[in-house]
């Protein structure tokens, strides 16, 4: 994809160059990364500021409002990581079969089933002690998940569907196989106004991270985050996605195992995303119900794409984004706006981000190859000095 | 006071009718009104409710959504034992919070006076019911909307389509075309928002009987009557406690007699007859005590729900677990 | 009516259906046709079909004229195509995240704006009434067929032809296969794939006008549940053909009317699952269809969805 080209380049560059600049020039790449979203972000405010300007309200407020809500106190904060945490996993699920070329946009069925997984392992499980049985209701959800997206990949690779169509059309059929277990066969009778599955019990129930406050999801989701990170960055498996997502035809002369390799980033995925319907039922609701169907999976896709596929950018896209959700509430009680506006400021935010990805590579001061030619030349002369 | 809605506040429905309610509220003096819509019903709801208490200094809250309540509003009414929590559905029982309570309107006694006048209207004998989920509350407003059609003509019946989720557009077209093309010539509903259906059933030419809020301006020759909430009451009555310094209600609930539901003016369709025997049970509803489900009664697989002799009032709890749909209801649970 | 009914009552439901639903579907999948044959995705036609929903109807409220409602929801739909095709030939922009981005800022610039606009009436779009002939009412519904459905149906017509026997189809396409070719002919490929996007944005938005002036005929925030996004993914279920596309909608439409009529004949365990029957359907064909040997057949090379 687009940041192929240029770290063939800089590898290429550094190597003949010592360890000082090298990190030089890696600091200059770095700053550039957070220099641009950054800015771009700053842009995205102010562009909604001067929407609400227009409107007759004061962008400082949303500023303040924005803080106040999302980051400002432990309450806030907890509230936005609340919010991340779901995300995380969904992110995921896009991320990880985008590495092989993949548009996967249905992780939402597979958040979805997997918390009826979770839920429905719970009762025949529930004579175990919860140490022993929670993590099976885990594994029940991931074997879910991974199955449902795992079929995405494995109709991509060995029927040509395209993923894209097929994880769409799976998630609208997850979501009606979940309506018809929640209503029929697994509906505890006694759900009447809110059909949900039998209860998993108090003691299947996880209690919240401690300082924190906030479920132990976040804290797996940021740990599936770096272990998704250093699969895809770290190691060969990784490196062979890689190739295979850049150039199919490449990867197969190569010997490269396309096919699998596709299944099981794919599944990989999907039971990510499934562990994000597990911790609603066993860290939130405590029973399945048309709850899960919150739209994570769908807010996943702009994670994932915003953090531009990267694993480790997920955590603090899917912080930014639960931020402005958490502040949400205050921007309708505290300046009369309707619930529409955070949909049109993250509209707008996110449109001027993945703008400002052309930006890159534009800014001569954040070239590595300007300070690393600097230096050469800097030395260079200082020879010629000294000669 | 903060309320919390599920949906869009002007949807022209459900929520609409909450606040309609929480406008009137902002009015009486001492009364802040904090609002949030389109809050779903996961633990954004609870962050919700705090941000509430802490940031507006919220003192009773109203959510107004069938799923916040567990375990969204009891594990912050647990945190929370200073503050009032009122939930929208009856769902409290003396075993919850004693800081949270419930309030509910019988609106099933508004479907069966929609059902008195659409039986007066209905040429086919036939009339239709667009449903989103097969919940008590919805399954009690439809055998109420039947039985009330029924006590005018028993030979009437109610074809029924639930269309799964409580807000589809596009959905809730295609049930009311089939159930017009099976039929139907009066239709109503229980959506979230009935606007699509009361538009589409009157450009096919089919009466019909709205919901939630007052729909009439939306097809005002085939309007004929429709059941509504009128929240303002409880509202007032939560509010008025809370300025007293007083706990207000546990359990809230009532009817027609109540002042909590009430029904749309009469439309053009509804014929002189029509309006004398409904104005005629209603004055009876006022009364308080009245019986939709009475036996001898069966529901439409044969099974007997009641025997003679028995009623469920409207106060029974027996309602709040309805899971059947009564004789002459074509439809499944 | 009788029970013997029963079997044409579905499937006349499944016909009137298809008709009524499918119209939505064909616009956007057309216009996304034409735009991923030039070369680009645009994902956000959902946002597009949103808004052009709520300009519709907003302008039909406000003149009184659906088909000034249909004008407006065009243009406004071509501003988001022109927006969305002039980002994307910005090197290292990626078509696919800004059209979700497009989505979210479409979807919520609409339900923002159209707030005042849920509980007015707007006139509806007219219907002609080719049911005449008969006598059951059912017919005479079902065959009720709005204007804009016959201008979808002649549309996809003209664009499948336009596609192989104009000038400006061919270089859309060369476009979509090959950006180097076209290059090589002296074509600014940015410029076609600006055009495109532009081409498939107003028709998204006029089939956004369809939902809230004809069918199910309204405006509220739950209008459209989705049926952009699905139309997009129909495009590569009818592998870039506008007449199949044409099919694809009227499949897609039909299926999905089969749910409430067959609760309405006294099919009514499992609707659920009946409900999905389009998804489910679409999905049996795509892998009946599919090959792993023929790469998707018709797929414009340059496409990021089909590389």
């Amino acid at each position: 994809m687009v940041a192929d080209a240029a770290p063939s380049q800089l590898a290429a560059a550094p190597s003949r160059a010592p360890v000082g600049l090298q990190i030089r020039a890696w600091l200059a790449r770095r700053a550039e990364s957070i220099a641009i979203p950054v800015a771009a972000a700053l842009a995205g405010f102010a562009l909604f500021g001067l929407f609400l300007a227009c409107l007759g309200k004061s962008p400082f407020q949303l500023i303040d409002i924005v803080y106040r809500g999302g980051f400002g106190s432990s309450f806030a904060l907890g509230n936005s990581l609340q919010r991340a945490a779901p995300l995380l996993f969904a992110a995921l699920c896009v991320a990880l079969p985008a590495r092989l070329g993949l548009v996967v946009i249905g992780g939402e069925g597979a958040i979805i089933l997997g918390g009826i997984a979770a839920a429905a392992a719970a009762q025949p499980l529930a004579s175990l002690p919860a140490a022993l049985a929670i993590p099976l209701m885990a594994c029940a959800a991931a074997v879910v998940g991974a199955v449902w997206i795992g079929a995405v990949g494995w109709l991509q690779a060995y029927r040509g569907v395209n993923a894209t169509i097929s994880s769409l059309l799976l998630s609208y059929i997850a979501i009606a196989i979940s309506n018809h277990l929640i209503e029929g066969p697994l509906r505890d009778p006694t759900s009447l106004n809110k059909p949900s599955t039998l209860p998993i019990g108090d003691a299947f129930m996880l209690s919240p991270m401690p300082w924190i406050g906030v479920h132990w999801g976040l804290g797996c989701g940021v740990v599936a985050c770096i272990v998704a990170y250093v699969l895809m960055d770290r190691t060969t498996l990784g490196f062979a996605a890689r190739i295979a997502g850049g150039n199919v035809r490449a990867a197969q002369i190569q010997g490269l195992p396309v096919g699998r390799l596709i299944v099981g980033f794919t599944a990989l995925g999907g039971a990510f995303a499934a562990l994000a319907g597990f911790f609603e039922v066993v860290a939130v609701q405590g029973t399945a119900n048309g709850t899960l169907a919150a739209g994570y999976g769908y807010t996943g896709i702009l994670v994932a794409f915003l953090g531009r596929q990267n694993p480790l950018a997920i955590v603090p896209v899917a912080v930014l984004l639960g931020g402005i959700e958490a502040s949400s509430g205050l921007i309708q009680r505290r300046m009369q706006l309707p619930d529409a506006t955070v949909l049109v400021f993250e509209g707008l935010l996110f449109l001027v981000v993945l703008l400002s990805e052309t930006l890159y590579g534009r800014f001569k001061i954040f070239s590595p190859h300007l300070w690393a030619e600097k230096r050469e030349t800097a030395s260079a002369s200082a020879v010629s000095v000294a000669a | 006071m903060g309320v919390i809605y599920v949906g869009p506040k002007d949807d022209y429905g459900y929520n609409q009718a909450h606040a309609e309610a929480a406008k009137a509220l902002k009015a009486m003096s001492g009364v802040e009104v904090t609002e949030e819509e389109r809050v779903p019903e996961t633990n954004a709801v609870e962050k919700t409710m705090e941000s509430m208490i802490n940031l507006d200094g919220a003192t009773l809250l109203l959510p107004t959504s069938f799923g916040y309540y567990n375990p969204y509003l009891l594990s912050e009414a647990k945190k929370n034992p200073k503050i009032q929590f009122r939930h929208c559905g009856g769902l409290w029982t003396d075993k919850d919070p004693k800081n949270a309570g419930s309030y509910f309107g019988y609106i099933a006694q508004g479907q069966y006076l929609n059902g008195i006048t659409a039986a007066y209207a209905s040429k086919s004998k036939k009339i239709g019911f667009v449903a989103a989920k097969p919940i008590p509350q919805v399954l009690n407003n439809i055998n109420a909307f039947l039985l009330g059609a029924q006590s005018v003509d028993p030979n009437i019946t109610c074809q029924v389509i639930f269309t799964g989720e409580w807000s589809l557009a596009v959905k809730e077209a295609e049930a009311t075309n089939a159930l017009i093309d099976g039929g139907a010539d009066v239709v109503t509903c229980h959506v979230d928002s009935p606007k699509v259906v009361v538009e589409t059933a009157a450009r096919r030419g089919a009466f019909v009987c709205g919901y939630h809020v007052d729909q009439s301006p939306l097809a005002p020759q085939k309007y004929l009557t429709g059941a509504e909430w009128n929240w303002l009451p409880i509202y007032k009555s939560f509010a008025e406690a809370m300025l007293a310094g007083k706990v207000p209600e546990h359990f809230v609930r009532g009817g027609l007699s109540d002042g909590y539901v009430k029904m749309s003016p009469y439309g053009p369709g509804v014929s002189d007859a029509a309006r004398k025997n409904a104005d005629a049970v209603k004055a009876e509803m006022l009364k308080g005590g009245f019986q939709i489900i009475k036996g001898p009664l069966k529901d439409n697989a044969g099974k007997e729900i009641l025997p003679s002799g028995k009623a469920y009032a409207e106060k029974a709890v027996e309602l709040e677990s309805t899971n059947y749909l009564v004789s002459g209801v074509k439809g499944s649970v | 009516m009788s029970d013997g009914l029963g079997i044409w009552t579905v499937l006349l439901a499944v016909v009137g259906g298809a008709i009524r639903v499918s119209t939505p579907f064909l616009f956007v999948s057309l216009g996304e046709t034409i735009t991923e044959r030039s070369g680009r995705i645009n994902l956000g036609l959902e946002g597009t079909l949103v808004f052009g929903a709520m300009s519709a109807y907003a302008t039909a409220v406000m003149s009184g004229s659906p088909w000034a409602g249909v004008a407006v929801a065009g243009l406004a739909g071509g501003a988001f195509g022109l927006l969305h095709g002039y980002v994307c030939q910005l090197p290292r922009v990626n078509d696919v995240a800004i059209g979700i981005a497009l989505m979210l800022f479409g979807s919520g610039l609409a339900f923002f704006l159209g707030k005042p606009f849920i509980q007015p009436s707007a006139p509806p779009l007219p219907a002609i009434p080719f049911g005449f002939w008969s006598d059951l009412p059912q017919v005479q519904a079902a065959l009720r067929v709005n204007v804009l459905f016959l201008v979808g149906a002649a549309l996809s017509v003209f664009l499948w032809w336009a596609f192989r026997n104009t000038k400006a189809g061919l270089i859309v396409r060369v476009a979509g296969d090959s950006a180097d070719a076209a290059r090589a002919m002296g074509y600014d490929v940015d410029r076609i794939r600006l055009y495109a996007t532009g081409a498939g944005g107003v028709l998204a938005g006029i089939g956004g006008a369809y939902l809230s002036l004809y069918y199910p005929g309204s405006w509220n925030e739950g209008i459209s549940s989705g049926q952009g996004l699905m139309a997009v993914a129909l495009v590569i279920f009818a592998r870039w053909n506008p007449l199949a596309c044409f099919g694809a909608a009227l499949l897609f439409g039909g299926a999905g009317a089969l749910g409430p009529a067959l609760q309405s004949v006294g099919v009514s365990q499992g609707y659920y699952l009946y409900y999905a029957a389009p998804y489910v359907l679409t999905l049996a064909l795509l892998i009946l269809t599919s090959s792993p040997n023929r790469a998707l057949a018709g797929a414009p090379g340059e496409l990021s969805l089909s590389k």
